[in-house]
């Protein structure tokens, strides 16, 4: 008697100091795979599992791989590396009932600082992988066999065809409409108020004697809409040069100042009027957002211009140009791509470009057959995609449908 | 060939990056940080120009112009404390350097004080846009009443209504209509720059 409960009671200590040991290990994650991670520069390795049994105690899934170091230090690791060289280099959590899972392991940083960076993927280099399962009470599985992948620069974006394909439909179709156009079939564009306005305001601006104003937004010279501001910029300086009234563009980019000089010069020499061109019109005043608002504000004060234009990328700063502008009597035209600025500029300016109004505004200001063409192609690219959502809202409507689920599944 | 040469290096430049869109691989990657890279070095070369022009103007306003001569002297005064706050390393880069102070302590409550105005300037735009004069006004100022009465706490099964009508406004046609915006500027942003690429559109350089 005696002994057994000296046997009991040995026991049970046992299984008090043993860690977990009333616990049992979760089952190494299955079939795992390590390719090279498509669409990237060669510096990543997408690794695929699947979920073991009993996946419904597991918590995450712990990634290992071997270092990566220099030639100069030695030879890359083998897989018979002891475990403490293996590094942890992600976690994957287990979401409910998740069959496969995956794990990218990108990193192209050689050096950070001066310290070899362990973790970085090197192309068409082996690297070795194992992972681990690690359960919801904090036990741990085995590692699952190891297994290597190679890192391969990828030569096509296979995510992005879609792009492609768009672009040679529109291109395409670019090139149909610019020689239907050249042969002399005449194609729509439907009124623009804001640029058939254009002559107008600078008329007025004339009657008053009072300069323009012409203000390109804060974005850089890069922008297409600021590009596309250029264009109006470029007709709005040749009606003034006919016109003789100053035109004055303060901008936020020694970039755009200067090509801002660059177009207005040259629509000046088109008006044959160079002598009437005066470079410090077109100055620059900070490259930061209120400093330059501040500034312009204070210029359509002082100035009292009649015109002012508001052509480009525009952030916060679109109503406070717009409504100090309003306050001084202007007349305003305003222009932009950027969605969330549009309202502003419509409740405040007299007229608004939206959108793809402003790109084109070469085309509506030149009517060259070579402009218009991209239009209309730019137009059935449009009504291609306004079909193709026609027939989303179609299929997605009839199939919440349960009088049609019935039909279909009827038959 | 003053006009050929920027449209021959604009194509070559625009296809280049084109088909780099179009290409992962690191040398592509390279490329595209090259160009970069390339940007940020005109943008600093040009900065000179800049601050040139700002100062050409400032110094001829002082002198010519009595009305804008403060103005003028403020700019310049700032301009110069700047400079003389920023020559040395540790007066720039200190937490409590004159520069750090000034950018703190003068610059940005500035532009606060400026950004605070778009609420008044909301104000008088909305005033202006929501008057009733046609009947899309009247629906725009019908609309608008209904989003902001939201901001209100209503009493129930008021709330739930509004909130409800509220949530169909913004989800279905507001969305519609910014989608709609969206795939245009999109289509307009590609067919524009094909044309830039392609030499059709110049008259950005300012001819026709």
């Amino acid at each position: 008697m005696g002994r057994t409960i000296l046997f009991l009671l040995l026991a049970t200590l046992t299984l008090l100091l043993l860690p977990g040991g009333a616990r049992s290990a979760p089952e190494p994650p299955a079939r795992l795979t390590a390719r090279d991670n498509p669409n990237d520069s060669g510096h990543g390795i997408l690794l695929e599992w699947e979920a073991p049994a009993g996946a419904e105690s597991i918590l995450a899934y712990e990634v290992f791989r071997l270092p990566w170091r220099p030639e100069s230090e030695g030879p890359p690791h083998a897989p018979d590396t002891p475990d403490s060289v293996w590094i942890q280099v992600g976690t994957v959590p287990q979401v409910e009932d998740q069959r496969s899972l995956e794990y990218v392991d990108e990193d192209d940083e050689r050096m950070l600082g001066t310290a070899v960076n362990q973790h970085f993927v090197p192309r068409n280099g082996s690297v070795y992988y194992r992972v681990r399962s690690l359960a919801t009470d904090g036990t741990r599985s085995a590692f699952c066999p190891i297994v290597s992948g190679t890192a391969i620069g990828n030569w096509f974006h296979t995510q992005r065809v879609n792009a492609l394909v768009i672009a040679i439909i529109l291109g395409a179709l670019m090139v149909y409409f610019i020689r239907k156009s050249a042969g002399g079939i005449k194609l729509y564009i439907r009124p623009i108020p804001g640029l058939a306005h254009i002559d107008e305001a600078v008329g007025r601006a004339t009657e008053m004697g009072r300069p323009i104003l012409f203000v390109l937004g804060t974005g850089t010279a890069g922008d297409i809409a600021t590009l596309a501001a250029y264009t109006i910029l470029a007709r709005v300086a040749r009606i003034t040069a006919e016109y003789q009234t100053p035109v004055l563009v303060p901008v936020n980019d020694p970039v755009m100042m200067l090509m801002a000089q660059g177009t207005v010069k040259e629509a000046y020499l088109e008006a044959g009027r160079p002598d009437l061109y005066r470079p410090e019109n077109i100055f620059y005043i900070s490259a930061m957002q209120f400093p330059y608002v501040a500034a312009v504000n204070g210029l359509m004060l002082r100035e009292k211009c009649a015109t002012n234009f508001y052509m480009g990328v525009f952030h916060a700063e679109s109503l406070l140009l717009a409504e100090a502008g309003s306050t001084t009597g202007a007349i305003q035209i305003s222009g932009t791509d950027q969605v969330s600025q549009i309202p502003f500029f419509v409740a405040a300016t007299d007229f608004t470009l939206i959108g793809e109004e402003l790109y084109a505004a070469s085309a509506y200001l030149s009517q060259d057959p070579k402009l218009i063409g991209p239009l209309k192609a730019q137009d059935f690219v449009k009504a291609a995609i306004l079909l193709i959502a026609l027939l989303g809202v179609l299929e997605a409507t009839l199939l919440s449908s349960q009088w049609v689920r019935s039909l279909i599944e009827a038959h | 060939m003053k006009r050929q040469l920027p449209i021959i290096l604009v194509f070559i430049c625009g296809i280049t990056m084109v088909i780099q869109f179009f290409v992962p691989h690191e040398y592509s990657e390279d490329l595209f940080q090259y160009a970069n890279d390339f940007v940020i070095v005109i943008g600093i070369l040009a900065l000179p120009v800049g601050i040139y022009s700002l100062m050409t103007q400032t110094v001829r306003k002082a002198r010519r112009e009595p009305k804008e001569r403060l103005y003028s002297l403020a700019t310049i005064a700032g301009f110069l404390v700047m400079i003389i706050a920023g020559s040395r390393r540790e007066w720039f880069t200190g937490a409590t350097s004159l520069s750090s102070n000034m950018f703190n302590y003068v610059l940005v409550p500035a532009q606060a004080t400026l950004f605070s105005m778009l609420a008044f300037y909301i104000a008088s735009a909305a005033y202006r846009a929501f008057r009733a004069r046609t009947l899309l006004a009247a629906l725009l100022l019908l609309t608008a009443f209904v989003v902001m009465l939201r901001m209100i706490p209503l009493p129930e099964p008021l709330s739930t209504w509004n909130n409800d009508v509220v949530r169909w406004i913004l989800e279905v046609p507001n969305m519609a209509a910014k989608r709609a915006i969206i795939i245009g500027v999109g289509l307009g942003a590609v067919t524009y720059s094909i044309k830039i690429v392609l030499g059709i559109e110049r008259s950005y350089m300012g001819g026709d």
